[in-house]
């Protein structure tokens, strides 16, 4: 469907439309929904890892004045599937991770249930568990595929003799941490199951997708999609940890159903979401590259170790952007997973390229070292013509554009390649460079309906907004797309009483539901033509991507980090990235979007890291005070460029998706500069004072 | 939460009074580690005493040129107070080194060196703590021990204090004034808080009931030339890996005098007299710092566990008192 090629108000840096409500306090997010009579929940969890639960004493529980009800293994419904473990929650004693939930207290008000959920006494028979991650396990298997739906392997070439015979090479092995997506907004759901009838259940759930929702909830509840309603108009943040339901949503419906007619809330703690609502895999990371004496890499290898949950298996595709960045005639890629007694890994912000793009674009800076050649050359030298692999062209491939243009931004002509030379005061200072990635994604359902109302354009589509812009952007494109003005369009998104849509996740948002509201946009035109009456009305579908392209955004970024000299303490007051992620639809809500991962990214360099404590199986440093993330003192000057791409193949709108790519590349970058800076190379985020003690203590301070 | 009763009483011997008759009774300060504690199910007071409003919330200076801080106090006021910032440059910015804005607006100078400890053990009601639950074992040993004791831990707990003001109060020979069931007394700052030894669940010498009234800071000039250093895993908001206190007088190129006190170390501020002791009569040097720094760690052990234990502590102590020192001693003394 068409699209003007040049755009009036896409591209315009709108303010956001929701940014009047959340700074007035007066969104309402799921928890804050008005429901009279609320009843609130909260779950006792398991304090083992692995075994059976042989009593549950809730008298004490059930005593308490304002207690409702507790639900348990022994009194809970049945779910009508259990096919995913997750969220089968209730159905049986087994325990298969410490703080599986293992009873819900129903009650009066949140301090009584949470009072109440501590007077349950439950008893197990412990089993050895087992929750340590390591490469050398006996047990690591390959599994059938990895995420989303890609080989567990791949092979090109001959890795090994490649490797024997190059001039120069690389074998080192990096690792990322475990990380929790921890948005502001605690996972939380309110949910209110209608007697009348054949019953109705809605639920009010911070999610990226309410109709993805809705599937899954109507699938474990054996409902007729018609009987549940799901709405979400504002998310505060998911990072991918809201991209399907948890088992927050399961024990929400149940008590509602346990309660019928009067509603529920659920909100969990910090502490629970770091066993119930998902995480990111550690990962171990063999990166093996070769190379000739000019910079021609003959060889790419990385072998991926991660770990899954022995209930629910999540293969994170961490080997997979290694399988097209650079050139090369020899490549391999493998995954390995151990499945343990741990909480279920999920979704997280560039979910394989993120941990996937950390060792091997710090193995191409020990490159760039050894050969003696410039990190940013020596992945200018290793473009591919075609998407390696595949063989597919490039829909569009700017990451050479990316470098150069950032090269010249950051100042980095002037750079002394040599490690640790440079003094500021106290500080040891250095750069580095990194690439960044993401692939352009469409999911294969989308629905949008526009209608005219009055003077006015609304457009309706079930899509999230996760602070990410959609409430503007979708308003964007429906005006261009109808050849209207941006004030006249109305957009109502969050519910599934709107047309399907997808979920909020791969950076596919803009991608699918802007298709589907470009075609519905030409249906409404081609019917209705330049003066559609009052009521009238059109829907369109998203249609299949183009698949004779590879279609990957890409950016660049640079760092600048300073270690010092007395402590070890790393900074990084600088961080630039340059993006090629086709048009960017709003300036303003992008750069929120590339900055925001850039600082995740620089979090995840130097701050993020879950503890998981092996002989208990849980995460120890459950709380922000103990996880660390970036704080306002840690970002310095951070800027995000990006450049002109007109790519016609990716959508009609010839955007890219940018939620995600922002976070790709960035810790490579820092430990990049902070090995120019010290001369350390920290393989293992995060980047901690600790790492590069030993190097100061060896070094003459003066 | 553990429902409790909550008592606004009228003055401060009500309040201590009130505590004093029942062993199931807290004391209420600005809240900032009392009220997670609550939810966490970390305290389950029966009785909460508030004590808003009943303790001398301002600085008085004395006749032998001393400022006595009542306790009420906020951490903000005191960092910022003139007399505070010329006299002890080493409070004001540990005051200002710890936590945020807002929590430095609630905390109160009774309350804060009463802060437990931030052990991720003690804070998890699900994990034994001898502290939390004496005689349960103690599950940071092998554990993660990256903010855990180097000095003067014991086999049955490595927490370590987590206050910054606190390990400035002990550098400057503070002392601490109580209201308790037995009526007022005053305990030197250094020995407010004990070693876990066998009894890790006392944090400090005062009684049940004892309520801080106000801390006295003796004059003292070599205070002028002091500072405080911490070193934490972020730039701000967050607990110490260590940290350090220090004052020192230098003459001609020689070390008269100083105060030094270690924090993020130990289960109470550490005051490191063997260091001192070292400094006094050296050169002015690195060497200098470094030797008064091994004279005080000869004992210091590392706690091993998860991710290589925090055996890193002991060389990082070494390198930060140095540094300070050396930045105080080429400081003109103003």
């Amino acid at each position: 469907m068409t699209f003007p090629s040049e755009p009036e108000a896409v591209g315009r840096d709108l303010p956001r439309r929701d940014g009047a409500v959340k700074v007035l306090g007066t969104a309402t997010y799921a928890y804050e929904t008005p429901l009279a009579n609320a009843a609130y929940l909260h779950a006792v969890q398991a304090t083992i890892a692995r075994g059976r639960v042989t009593a549950l004493d809730t008298a004490a529980a059930e005593a308490l004045d304002g207690v409702v009800a507790v639900l348990t293994p022994g009194n809970a419904e049945r779910l009508a599937s259990t096919e995913d473990r997750e969220l089968a929650v209730l159905q049986g004693e087994e325990v298969a991770f410490r703080g599986q939930v293992v009873a819900l207290v129903v009650a009066d008000s949140s301090e009584v249930a949470r009072h109440g959920a501590a007077l349950v006494r439950v008893e197990y028979a412990q089993q050895p568990h087992d929750a340590e991650l390591r490469a050398d396990r006996e047990d690591l298997y390959a599994p059938e595929s990895v995420n989303p739906d890609l080989p567990t392997d791949t092979s090109e070439g001959d890795v090994d003799a490649a490797l024997a015979a190059a001039e120069v090479s690389v074998e080192e092995t990096y690792t990322t941490a475990m990380y929790h997506n921890n948005p502001l907004e605690p996972h939380a759901t309110a949910a209110l199951w209608d007697p009348a009838g054949e019953g109705f259940l809605t639920l009010w759930d911070s999610t990226q997708g309410v109709h993805p929702t809705r599937t899954a909830l109507a699938s474990v509840f054996g409902l007729d999609e018609a009987q549940l309603r799901v709405v979400c108009p504002y998310v505060g943040g998911g990072f991918g940890s809201k991209g399907q339901p948890h088992v927050n949503v399961v024990l929400a419906a149940m008590a509602a159903r346990a309660v019928p007619g009067r509603p529920v809330r659920l909100a969990l703690t910090r502490q629970q979401m770091f066993s119930l609502t998902g995480y990111r895999t550690p990962t171990i990371q063999r990166c093996r590259l070769g190379a000739d004496r000019d910079g021609t890499i003959t060889a790419i290898a990385v072998d991926v170790v991660e770990l899954t949950s022995r209930i629910k298996e999540f293969a994170e595709q961490s080997g997979v952007p290694a399988r097209m960045m650079y050139a090369s005639p020899n490549r391999s890629t493998t995954h390995r997973l151990a499945a343990l007694d741990v909480p279920v890994p999920s979704w997280m912000r560039a979910p394989g390229e993120c941990p996937g793009m950390f060792g091997p674009e710090v193995a191409m800076d020990e490159l760039a070292e050894r050969l003696g050649l410039d990190p940013v050359e020596l992945r200018i030298r290793n473009e591919p013509a075609v998407e390696p692999g595949s063989g597919k062209p490039f829909s569009s491939r700017n990451l050479v554009g990316c470098l150069r243009e950032g090269a010249v931004r950051f100042g980095w002509a002037e750079r002394d390649p040599r490690p640790g030379v440079r003094r500021r005061g106290d500080w040891l200072v250095g750069t580095g460079v990194a690439a960044s990635t993401y692939p352009v994604s469409r999911m294969p359902k989308s629905t949008a309906t526009i209608r005219r109302e009055g003077e006015r354009y609304a457009v309706e589509i079930g899509a999230a907004d996760l602070g990410t812009g959609t409430w503007t952007t979708l308003a964007q494109i429906a005006a261009d797309a109808l050849g209207v003005t941006v004030a006249l369009v109305d957009v109502r998104i969050g519910d599934t009483d709107y047309p399907m849509a997808s979920v909020a996740g791969g950076s596919s948002g803009m991608t699918t539901w802007g298709s589907a509201v470009v075609e519905a946009a030409g249906a409404f035109r081609a019917k209705y033509g330049s003066e559609p009456p009052d009521g009238a009305e059109a829907s369109g579908s998203v249609q299949p991507a183009d698949d004779r392209h590879a279609m990957h955004a890409f950016g660049a970024q640079f760092a600048e980090a300073h270690v010092h000299l007395d402590t070890g303490e790393v900074r990084v007051p600088r961080l630039l990235g340059v993006f090629a992620a086709g048009r960017i639809i709003n300036p303003r809500t992008a750069r929120s979007q590339f900055i925001g991962g850039m600082t995740m990214g620089l979090s995840m360099a130097l701050h993020e890291q879950s503890v998981l404590d092996p002989r208990t199986g849980h995460v120890v440093n459950h709380d922000l005070a103990g996880y660390h993330i970036t704080a306002n003192a840690d970002v310095g000057a951070i800027e995000a460029y990006w450049l002109a791409e007109d790519d016609p193949h990716v959508n009609a709108m010839g955007s890219k998706g940018i939620g995600e790519i922002g976070i790709v590349g960035t810790a490579a970058a820092v430990s990049n500069a902070v090995w120019h800076a010290c001369g350390v190379r920290v393989r293992d985020l995060p980047i901690t004072l600790d790492k590069v003690l030993h190097a100061l203590e060896e070094r003459p301070r003066h | 939460m553990k429902p409790f009763d909550y008592l606004a009483p009228a003055d401060a011997a009500e309040a201590v009074r009130s505590v004093a008759a029942n062993p199931d009774a807290v004391f209420l300060g600005g809240g900032t580690n009392l009220v997670d504690h609550l939810k966490l199910g970390v305290a389950e007071p029966g009785l909460v005493v508030g004590l808003a409003g009943l303790l001398p919330s301002g600085i008085e200076e004395l006749d032998d040129g001393a400022l006595r801080i009542g306790a009420g106090v906020s951490n903000s006021d005191l960092a910022a107070d003139p007399r505070v910032r010329e006299r002890f440059p080493v409070l004001s910015q540990a005051l200002l080194s710890g936590a945020s804005g807002q929590l430095r607006n609630m905390a109160t100078v009774g309350g804060n060196p009463l802060q437990r400890t931030r052990c991720v053990y003690f804070q998890d009601v699900t994990t034994p703590c001898n502290k939390r639950e004496p005689g349960s074992g103690c599950s940071a040993i092998g554990g993660w021990t990256r903010h855990h004791a180097v000095l003067g831990a014991s086999e049955h707990c490595i927490a370590v204090h987590p206050s910054d003001m606190a390990v400035a109060m002990a550098a400057l020979d503070a002392r601490v004034r109580t209201l308790g069931p037995a009526g007022e007394r005053a305990i030197p700052f250094v020995e407010l808080h004990r070693l876990p030894g066998d009894a890790p669940e006392r944090d400090t010498a005062l009684e049940h009931g004892e309520l801080i009234t106000a801390i006295d800071l003796p004059a003292q000039p070599i205070a002028r030339r002091s500072a405080y250093h911490k070193v934490r895993d972020r730039a701000s908001y967050a607990f110490a890996l260590v940290s350090v206190a220090a004052a020192i007088e230098v003459e001609g190129g020689v070390i008269r005098d100083a105060r030094i006190a270690f924090g993020g170390v130990a289960h109470a501020p550490w005051r490191a007299r063997r260091a001192e002791e070292a400094l006094r009569g050296a050169p002015a040097s690195d060497g200098s710092y470094r030797a008064a720094a091994d004279a005080e760690l000869t004992d210091a052990r590392p706690a091993e566990g998860l991710d290589g234990g925090n055996a890193f502590k002991i060389p990082l102590l070494r390198r930060t008192l140095t540094a300070t020192l050396r930045d105080l001693a080429g400081e003109d003394p103003r």
